[in-house]
């Protein structure tokens, strides 16, 4: 065998006198670190074939594993760090465009963290969220400007449509490909039961989840994947791909490998072909074209669904949004380039587009202050970790929020950063049905729901701090935010005060 | 049942259209209205004038008839029916369509055909006439496009350039007494033998019946056959990181 000077990332460490040789690990295992030395009556790993997913360590019964980082490292270098040595090595061993998956794990900043929110003190006092009612319904869609009435001077009701979320969250975009069956009815039934929505991604809508339509959101991206009449009824909104934040401007490759059974029947397209998303929808262009297909899908579904055309954060947004706003959308999704993927080239998930906080603060501000934030409503997403998140991105201008890499976290993902492969040892990012099993939807949607309940509890409890007791009455709210440790710049584009001030 | 599209903005119109109780429809006066059609199942229409962009988007069944030219995105995402244009189209044509036929008399311009794709019984068919405009069948994933050609000189570049690229299933047929195209990498290009006729024999004769072209007219030049090089083109492109 050629050198390939790849040295591996993680060591299993074994307690022997632990282990009893059950070989659970072994049958855990789908990338194949761990079997039995008849000879040595031992279990023996390959370290080199470990992802760090942490399945063999969360099922050993004597707690006889543990994943560590290998200590080996190469001579240190602030500059050619490990990660980058590596890579020149992988692409020398194979010529190849280097491909990862979930979130850009590099470091930037994260505004979040340093982004601070209110609470009232003796003024305006706190409401108590376990007495008061709180309302965190939101409705999603075109307000209108001025209140028009009829010939008898009754206000006319009839609005374009609207999604009404009993909280500002809704599952983001995951195709059935990317994710597997049992992952997707997990997202279904818990959007059903906390009324919300999850979201087909463009892999098309698996029969058994037409049931769901009314808490579904389908997409339509450029390669149209399962893409036809009764699948646009079903949903309660359509989504317009047009970018991903965790690879702006390039397209999607699910390998022929991955279409299988019921993926081939679901996004349409036969077995063992590659469905390929080209970069750009080819019939769109400029503006216009995009009003040209959300005015085809509203007339498509007679003009009952709300329109969401959904964008990764890259540099102009602002401008991208206010076309975006003009096209006729009734809803845009903007997705920071901290957002997941199930498989995405290293360099462009790590390199291109921007973070969510300054995307979203400069688009509401841009969309304001040419009086058209009320055409559309402003989903957020891009790696949204927790409830203080939710309610710093409401507070910044957003509607509601996306979440993916936190739902997945819930069903048992360990971000172990390897879905491209399609071996996921927890059953998500898989399609064998060995490993899908492992995932059962009763108690991933029972997961799904804990987790946003106890993000609605958190948020009530931030809304009643501040004095607030609607989820309305935040949205733009800057002056519940401070920053800290911020430059100037910075805080201006976020349009927020530095703590003190 | 006629439709005097005049003064009709396109909302108006395609109401007019989906509600009428007739399933025979004529469309007169047409003069750009957009997304005539888009989704429907069950119809007959002729449109005479001019329709706009997008007609017959998402079409599930239904027919339709141009007695003129159509616009861009004619045929966008359909899914099944039929779409004749006595005329030319404008651009991306067929833009993904997994069902259904698109039958063009006249040119189609660029982008036509573009992630067609096959799926069961799903088989989406276009016959263009005359020429096409560069980018013709880019993705194509399954169906079948044919170029006719008809009215072009001998040694004339019917498909323009780009055509097929990234092609990974499906079939492009050029009626060309020489190809003077350059294809791209992924695309494999042959004269076709009688089997190959065999395949497209339907289409033709339906083409010839519609647009009353003498079948002779078209026998007089060879054809040529274009299909993928692979169906993972870009399967070698990644190494896991």
């Amino acid at each position: 065998m050629a050198i390939d000077f790849l040295y591996p990332e993680f060591e299993v460490v074994r307690d022997q006198s632990r282990c009893i040789a059950c070989r659970v690990c072994e049958r855990q295992c789908a990338n194949e670190v761990h079997s039995y030395d008849e000879d040595l009556k031992l279990m023996v790993s390959d370290e080199s074939r470990c992802v760090n997913c942490h399945r063999c360590v969360s099922l050993c019964p004597t707690r006889a594993l543990k994943i560590i980082k290998s200590p080996h490292t190469f001579r240190e270098n602030a500059n050619w760090t490990q990660d980058a040595i590596q890579e020149v090595y992988r692409q020398a061993n194979s010529g190849a465009v280097l491909l990862s998956s979930m979130g850009n794990p590099k470091q930037f900043p994260v505004y979040w963290d340093k982004i601070l929110i209110n609470a009232s003190q003796v003024t305006n006092p706190s409401i108590d969220p376990l007495r008061e009612p709180m309302e965190t319904r939101v409705f999603l869609g075109k307000k209108p400007t001025n209140i028009t009435r009829d010939q008898n001077g009754k206000i006319k009701t009839d609005l374009p449509p609207q999604l009404e979320l009993e909280l500002p969250i809704l599952f983001s975009a995951m195709s059935y490909g990317s994710i597997s069956y049992n992952a997707h009815e997990s997202l279904a039934r818990a959007a059903v039961e906390m009324g919300t929505y999850y979201n087909t991604g463009e892999g098309g809508l698996h029969k058994d989840f037409y049931k769901y339509g009314a808490h579904t959101i389908v997409q339509v991206a450029s390669g149209r994947f399962g893409v036809h009449k009764d699948y646009l009824e079903q949903g309660a909104a359509i989504e317009i791909k047009m970018g991903q934040g965790a690879k702006p401007g390039i397209g999607g490759h699910l390998p022929g490998t991955k279409i299988t059974g019921d993926v081939s029947a679901t996004r349409m397209i036969p077995e063992g072909t590659d469905a390929i998303s080209p970069a750009p929808h080819h019939d769109i262009y400029s503006i216009e074209d995009l009003r040209q297909l959300v005015y085809s899908l509203k007339e498509a579904t007679e003009y009952k669904k709300p329109i969401i055309v959904k964008v990764a954060a890259v540099h102009n947004i602002a401008a991208i949004a206010s076309g975006i706003a003009r096209s006729g959308a009734d809803i845009i999704a903007i997705d920071g380039f901290r957002g997941g993927t199930g498989a995405a080239p290293t360099r462009i998930r790590d390199n291109v587009g921007i973070p969510i906080e300054l995307a979203l603060a400069s688009v509401d501000q841009r969309l304001r202050e040419e009086g058209i934030r009320n055409e559309v409503s402003l989903i957020a997403g891009g790696s949204i970790r927790n409830s203080a998140d939710v309610v710093k991105a409401i507070a910044l201008g957003a509607d509601a929020v996306y979440i993916a890499t936190g739902a997945l976290l819930a069903l048992g993902c360990h971000l172990c950063r390897t879905c491209q492969t399609g071996k996921c040892n927890w059953g998500i990012a898989t399609q064998r049905p060995d490993l899908v099993k492992r995932l059962n939807p009763d108690i991933g949607c029972r997961r799904l729901i804990n987790l946003l309940t106890a993000w609605e509890h958190e948020i009530k409890e931030f809304m009643g701090g501040m004095g607030i007791n609607s989820i309305e009455s935040l949205k733009g709210n800057r002056l519940m935010l401070r920053g800290v440790g911020k430059k100037k710049k910075e805080l201006s584009i976020l349009g927020i005060a530095h703590a003190g001030e | 049942m006629v439709i005097d599209s005049k003064n009709l903005d396109f909302q108006e119109l395609n109401r007019r259209i989906k509600t009428c109780e007739s399933l025979d429809i004529t469309v007169s006066g047409c003069l750009g209205q957009r997304f005539l059609a888009a989704g429907l199942k069950d119809k007959n229409i002729t449109i005479e004038g001019t329709p706009g962009n997008a007609l017959g988007a998402y079409l599930h069944g239904a027919n339709l008839t141009v007695i003129g030219n159509a616009q861009d995105a004619t045929g966008d995402t359909m899914n099944d029916g039929s779409i004749v244009v006595y005329g030319s189209t404008g651009d991306t044509c067929g833009y993904a369509m997994r069902g259904g036929s698109i039958y063009i008399r006249g040119n189609a311009g660029y982008r036509a055909g573009i992630h067609m794709k096959a799926y069961h019984d799903k088989f989406p068919v276009m016959v263009i006439g005359g020429k096409a405009g560069s980018f013709l069948g880019e993705y194509q994933a399954g169906g079948v496009i044919i170029v006719l050609g008809l009215g072009s000189a001998e040694n004339e570049n019917i498909v323009s350039n780009f055509c097929g690229t990234g092609m990974h299933g499906g079939t492009i047929y050029i009626r060309a007494k020489t190809l003077n195209a350059k294809f791209p990498p992924q695309v494999r290009v042959r004269e076709a033998e009688k089997e190959d006729l065999a395949k497209i024999n339907t289409y033709i004769d339906k083409f010839c019946m519609l647009f009353s072209v003498p079948r002779n007219t078209i026998d007089d030049r060879p054809f040529w056959v274009l299909t993928p090089n692979t169906d993972n083109p870009y399967k070698q492109l990644y190494v896991q990181n």
